[in-house]
């Protein structure tokens, strides 16, 4: 037993002491208090429109969101949700705000290419015609599609939202190539780019600093957007909105899946103890 | 299905089928009369709970199957597309990648069950490689599903274990090009990855059967190890129905429970982020690694320097499963009644867990960061590296001796003659202290035949109805 116990004590230590020597790495995201976190959580849905705003005036210049449709913004539980209107495809708001969108067709008439005005069952058109465009307009770096993006990424949420107000001016040392950018909270290694003063360079590897270098500019500057509930658009609101909304965006049946987990859990809960007794009832005669 | 069948065709219906097919005798003799042993504790609720994870993993692969594409540049989309579109699509894709995981937390826990209670030696040798070859289908149908996603990590770990087929010698290129459908994984690799994952699951059930079916022959294996003779049946088993249909369903309860924690608040615990990312040929991850129920293997895999030597000792240690029923040389089944054997038991546990985490971490990376060792051949002392193969030979040191050497040196406990010895001086209680049961044979020998029936039952269980 004592084997046993040393083994395991010896595998906590393991465990516990392994991120620590994790070269460069990147810092660990910022905790926000989402209000969808938790088992009772739920989506706040100015929050949402909110970041809607955010990512239509700011992020969807360079990102898709491929999988996403107008009609899914009026959804249960999404951004646009009105209870009047069950049907999302007849919700008013999804349908103006695709009717502003135009979407790439071909004309049924002649087959030329044509722009038209979106419908609730178009997806949210991608900024790029193609991927050589996308990485043409950005340095050679591909935007990424954020359709799936907090599921795609440690940290969800919260790693969006520290991303995005993880600019912080470069440490002094440290060669920021032209056309990226330094975020601590973007994972790389820079030990290739870190010369600090006065440092003799056998030893500068250990005070390299956490972060990488990523293409995207700082892409949030105060009072960028203005939010129409007049939540102060300082770049902390943005990016904690936006955090909530691409959250959404990776996984609009969230709630849904939480709510239904609950009622699960209580059925099987209940189902187990009712199975339980008969268990304790047909066995109470029988030695085992 | 051992024994004589105690169905009695009741309605006209039942006569008439009994005599042309005798299929509810067979559910019956398998599922509602069948003897068990009245000892049994909650690891061998398993079974049964592995069974209604296969049942779960076929009804939501099926319908997960009519809505997936199986092409390099719709199938991620259309995984996503079951999670938004598709009514409870959400529920259907959670259970079932969950469901994988859970597969899997079940069979190590019913396969460590077997080992500890020695269920796999003689007369159970081959609900044993049954149990084996199920093992080795279940890790192919899982590793083939995780592919289908489409995903970064599917793509490179598709890419990495196919490639070991490739270190084999003349042949392996050969045989890598016909399975991968050409020279790289794409899309013809991944429309057979999905007709053969759709495949295999059948096979499984297939084998279910059979497993099952040789059970039955000997019947259960019990916490107290012995085997109950025929005489003895009516005092040291009770029915299957309803004694462990009501224990099986609790235990089968209480896991969904913990399934459900998984599916619903927690779906992607279990897996790796780089998953969601669409696959990309270009683009290596930085850290591929498989999903955490092959990590100990993993691990095995990559502590060898040469390749090909790698893949012999992850199957070795696979194959090695299948020869433990004549790997352990001791006659005494259970290890309540072996305490050395027990030691070295629990030791193989934390020898296979820490295999699993080596499998998750880099090889070069310090295991003690800080310490400062010297190279040993190809690597630091402190590393990863070095540690897997300390844990490695281990693994292969319980097989092929501690099992063998073990059962000539070790004076076991006194076994009970029978398990209501047991049973009936403290109820549930360890058996650990079997010591006023020293004699090996038990007095009460009556002679065959003298049924079933007649026998003076000692604390006869409560039939039903």
């Amino acid at each position: 037993m004592r084997k046993l116990i040393t083994a395991v004590a010896a595998a906590v230590a393991c465990l516990t002491a392994a991120p620590a020597l994790a070269a460069g790495g990147a810092e660990h995201p910022k905790d926000v208090k989402y209000s969808f976190e938790g088992p009772f959580g739920r989506f706040d849905q100015a929050q949402l429109q909110r970041g809607f705003k955010v990512y239509q005036e700011v992020c969807a210049s360079c990102h898709s969101t491929n999988l996403v449709a107008y009609r899914h913004l009026a959804m249960r539980n999404a951004p646009f949700w009105d209870e009047n209107y069950p049907n999302p495809n007849e919700s008013p708001y999804a349908r103006t705000i695709a009717a502003a969108a135009q979407i790439p067709d071909i004309d049924s008439e002649t087959g030329d290419a044509i722009l038209r005005p979106g419908t609730v069952a178009d997806r949210i058109p991608n900024p790029y015609p193609n991927e050589a465009a996308a990485r043409g307009a950005n340095g050679g770096a591909l935007p990424p599609d954020l359709s799936v993006i907090t599921k795609a990424r440690h940290g969800g949420a919260d790693y969006i939202y520290s991303l995005l107000i993880g600019y912080p001016n470069p440490p002094r040392g440290l060669t920021v190539p032209a056309g990226q950018y330094y975020n601590k909270y973007y994972a790389g290694d820079l030990s290739s780019y870190w010369a600090p003063a006065g440092v003799d360079p056998e030893e500068a590897h250990e005070s390299v600093p956490k972060g990488g270098f990523l293409a995207m500019p700082p892409p949030l500057r105060e009072g960028q957007v203005t939010f129409d509930d007049g939540t102060p658009s300082t770049v902390n609101n943005m990016a904690r909105d936006v955090g909530a909304y691409l959250q959404w965006v990776t996984e609009p049946k969230l709630i849904e899946r939480k709510q239904t987990g609950l009622a699960v859990i209580i059925y099987l809960t209940l189902f187990a103890g009712l199975v339980y007794a008969s268990y304790r009832r047909i066995w109470r005669n029988v030695a085992h | 299905m051992s024994g004589h069948s105690t169905y009695i065709p009741k309605s006209g219906f039942e006569k008439w089928l009994d005599a042309r097919l005798p299929i509810i005798r067979l559910g019956y003799d398998a599922m509602v009369d069948y003897p068990t042993p009245r000892n049994l504790n909650y690891w061998w609720t398993f079974g049964g709970i592995l069974t209604v994870l296969l049942l779960t993993q076929i009804v939501t692969g099926v319908v997960l199957a009519m809505h997936y594409t199986a092409h390099v540049d719709h199938a991620f989309a259309s995984v996503e597309r079951i999670m938004r579109d598709v009514n409870y699509g959400w529920m259907i894709r959670y259970i079932h990648s969950n469901g994988a995981s859970m597969f899997f937390i079940a069979t190590y826990i019913h396969m460590f069950r077997g080992l500890y209670y020695g269920s796999y030696k003689a007369p159970r040798e081959v609900i044993w490689l049954l149990g084996c070859i199920l093992f080795f289908l279940l890790i192919a149908t899982a590793f083939l599903g995780y592919v289908l996603p489409w995903g970064q990590m599917s793509f490179h770990g598709a890419a990495v274990i196919t490639n070991l087929i490739g270190a084999v010698p003349v042949v392996g290129g050969s045989i890598l090009t016909w399975l991968q459908g050409g020279f790289a994984i794409d899309n013809p690799t991944l429309s057979r990855f999905f007709a053969l994952h759709y495949l295999m699951p059948f096979m499984i059930a297939g084998v279910v059967g059979l497993h099952i079916w040789a059970l039955h022959v000997p019947g259960n294996n019990n916490p107290v190890g012995v085997l109950i003779p025929q005489d003895l049946q009516r005092r040291d088993t009770v029915p299957f129905h309803p004694y462990y249909t009501v224990k099986d369903g609790f235990a089968i309860i209480v896991f969904l429970i913990m399934f459900s924690v998984f599916v619903f608040f927690n779906p992607n615990a279990l897996g790796h982020a780089d998953n969601y990312i669409p696959a990309n040929p270009l683009v290596t991850p930085a850290h591929i690694v498989p999903e955490w129920y092959l990590l100990p293997f993993y691990a095995m895999l990559r502590a060898v320097p040469d390749k090909f030597g790698g893949v012999i000792v992850m199957f070795a240690s696979i194959a090695v499963i299948f020869a433990l029923p004549w790997l352990d040389t001791s006659k005494v089944r259970s290890n309540r009644y072996r305490p050395v054997a027990k030691q070295f038991f629990w030791l193989f546990v934390v020898t296979t867990l820490v295999l699993g985490y080596c499998g998750g971490q880099l090889p070069d990376q310090p295991v003690i960061p800080g310490v400062e060792t010297f190279t040993l051949f190809d690597g630091q002392l402190n590393s990863y590296l070095w540690l897997t193969r300390l844990f490695t030979l281990m693994y292969f040191a319980y097989f092929l001796v501690v099992l063998p050497l073990l059962g000539l040196k070790e004076t076991p406990l006194p076994v009970p003659p029978t398990i209501s010895a047991p049973v009936l001086s403290h109820a549930g209680g360890d058996g650990g202290d079997g010591g006023a049961y020293g004699g090996s044979t038990h007095g009460g020998v009556v002679k065959p035949g003298a049924g079933y029936a007649g026998r003076p039952a000692v604390a006869e269980p409560e039939r039903r109805g």
